[in-house]
């Protein structure tokens, strides 16, 4: 731990590798009478990537903020790396890269002055950091840029340096809020390839929080963060596999009368989601074709589909994924 | 044992350096790079120099200023003071922009001090004060001050404790602070009065009893008058009824420090 400043690669002291990358128990926050925070317990593997997934509101930047060690923890168990927060967050911030929603570059600098003021606040300096600084460019795709004013790049090529700048000092756990904000989804699928190479490469452990459905696609595993309560945590596989089958959802004038008549015709349990009607169930192909010509004249529109994340949202807490948080 | 222990001090140290030095060079490339910026602080006072100084020149009269000292002449120390409150101003909001665009939040979350922030924004203001400062200082003959070396090397002593403490005091109130609309408001309601009542405007002599006991309090008091006394270090007589200069040094160190840990301190206590 004494030698941090020389060792920016060295990662982790050994007797800790073996923790996982985070662990929290029983973590509850409020502001005032408002609880951001009931009771969250999950835990992050060594060189996975987890999605915290949730609508605006949900508690993901409380999370975040209550990790990144930039606002005390009140109540439950956190701990990073091995070390706790409550106690050691200046122990864990050597080995911590954070990248924010909102860009903390400054736009006045070039690209390779951001990141040699950022490796000084990380204790490197000299030959090692200008060469650390060259690989970091060279793997982002930066080293044209090195020289070019950070508020002359583009949008995507800011949120790269973001990341170039959280990797620099080599860190074992990548904290990363809405990364992708304000990316176009080819960026945000170039920079979710980067982390996944970080993860593979390096063995970096990452904690990223995400209103993008598809964004949480990519991740190893994804917990559901709603009204301050993780309601689930999976793999986006195991999680589609909750809603039982496919989806079907037939638009009508009438959702209520409808939603009462297929009920009482075919024994499932239909609900009312944004003005449409909404059933999940095994073989929704059959049903398709069977509930168009038992109820023809009151249908608009249906649509069958294989479940995606957002059915897992609705079905988990009964809302549609963007109008329960806005 | 011993050994260990100096080590990890000695690295702690250096580490808190180069934090602070890496700080404090971001402020000047900023500077350098913003020439919108580079007048700004001049031009201002500059104007209130020659405007108010050649409009007040007839009418002023104080009892306790040597005769023949003309207002040009005693408003120069005060424009030179007002260069040094304007540049820890800009500075300082520059410091509440770096809140709201989101570049602190990276610095927070490195493993540097608070402290080490604090000096190395105080350190980086001042310096560009110092910097604006000096080059006012050219103007000097015009005031009709004439400077030996070891009194320039004195009032730029005196100017670096003065921009130290406005830039410490801007300091903390912007690290409480969410938007620059904010501390203007506290910017003319504290500092503009601060100055105002400093000697940098008008002498203590023959204010109202009230005044005097407010200018007394004044911590600006002392540095004005501490840079009076050193741009008349070889006329002592020649500067009027001012405290002399060790205890006016003395004290406006003192509040330097005091300002400065106070920084610190609001610093510590912010969240984010």
């Amino acid at each position: 731990m004494t030698r941090d400043g020389e060792t920016p690669h060295a990662v982790v002291p050994p007797a800790t590798a073996l923790e996982p990358g985070i662990a929290i128990k029983g973590v509850w926050h409020r502001y005032g009478t408002r609880v951001a925070l009931a009771d969250v317990s999950l835990q992050v593997a060594r060189g996975e990537i987890f999605g915290l997934l949730g609508p605006n509101g949900g508690g993901k930047t409380t999370l975040f903020h209550l990790l990144a060690t930039l606002m005390p923890l009140t109540e439950g168990q956190v701990e990073l790396l091995g070390y706790d927060l409550r106690h050691a967050a200046s122990a864990i911030r050597p080995h911590l890269g954070v990248v924010f929603q909102h860009p903390s570059l400054d736009r006045k600098l070039t690209v390779y002055e951001n990141l040699r003021h950022h490796g000084h606040l990380y204790g490197m300096s000299g030959q090692p950091l200008r060469e650390r600084i060259q690989v970091v460019v060279q793997r982002l795709g930066l080293t044209d840029r090195r020289a070019e004013l950070v508020e002359t790049l583009s949008g995507g090529l800011q949120r790269r340096l973001e990341l170039a700048k959280a990797f620099l000092h080599g860190p074992a756990l990548l904290l990363l809020d809405e990364p992708s904000t304000g990316l176009d989804p080819g960026a945000r699928l170039d920079f979710m390839a980067y982390l996944e190479y970080l993860r593979d490469q390096e063995g970096v452990s990452v904690l990223l929080t995400t209103h993008i459905l598809e964004e949480a696609e990519h991740c190893d595993r994804v917990g559901i963060l709603h009204q301050g309560r993780l309601v689930a945590v999976g793999t986006p596989d195991e999680l589609k596999a909750r809603v039982g089958g496919d989806v079907v959802v037939v638009q009508t004038p009438d959702p209520a009368a409808l939603q009462r008549q297929i009920h009482e015709r075919f024994g499932c349990a239909p609900i009312v989601v944004d003005g449409s009607v909404r059933v999940e169930m095994a073989h929704g192909h059959t049903f398709v074709r069977d509930v168009v010509e038992a109820f023809a004249a009151q249908i608009q529109a249906v649509t069958f589909s294989k479940p995606t994340l957002e059915d897992v949202f609705i079905h988990l807490t009964g809302h549609r994924f963007w109008e329960s948080g806005e | 044992m011993m050994q260990s222990f100096d080590d990890k001090a000695s690295h702690a140290l250096r580490r808190a350096a180069l934090a602070v030095l890496t700080l404090w060079w971001r402020e000047m490339t900023r500077f350098l790079r913003q020439r919108s910026r580079w007048g700004s602080a001049l031009a201002q006072p500059l104007v209130f120099w020659v405007l108010l100084g050649g409009g007040m020149q007839a009418s002023f009269r104080p009892t306790d200023v040597p005769a023949g000292t003309g207002y040009m002449e005693y408003f120069y120390p005060g424009v030179l003071t007002l260069v040094m409150l304007f540049t820890a101003i800009f500075a300082t909001i520059a410091i509440v922009e770096d809140r709201r665009e989101g570049f602190l939040q990276g610095v927070l979350v490195a493993p540097v001090t608070r402290t080490s922030i604090v000096l190395g924004q105080a350190l980086g203001s001042t310096t560009l004060a110092l910097l604006q400062g000096v080059l006012f200082l050219l103007l000097a003959p015009l005031a009709g001050l004439h400077l030996s070396l070891g009194a320039l090397l004195l009032v730029v002593v005196v100017l670096f404790c003065i921009a130290f403490t406005m830039t410490n005091l801007g300091l903390i109130i912007a690290w409480r602070m969410r938007s620059t609309q904010g501390f203007h408001a506290i910017m003319n309601l504290l500092l503009m009065p601060l100055w105002l009542l400093s000697g940098a405007f008008f002498p203590l002599t023959g204010v109202p009893l009230w005044l005097l006991w407010v200018m007394r309090c004044n911590p600006l008091t002392y540095g004005i008058a501490a840079l009076r006394r050193s741009l008349y270090l070889a006329h002592p007589d020649a500067v009027g009824a001012v405290p002399s200069l060790a205890p006016a040094l003395g004290l406006t160190v003192l509040f330097g420090v005091v300002t400065l840990l106070a920084a610190v301190y609001t610093a510590r206590q912010s969240a984010l």
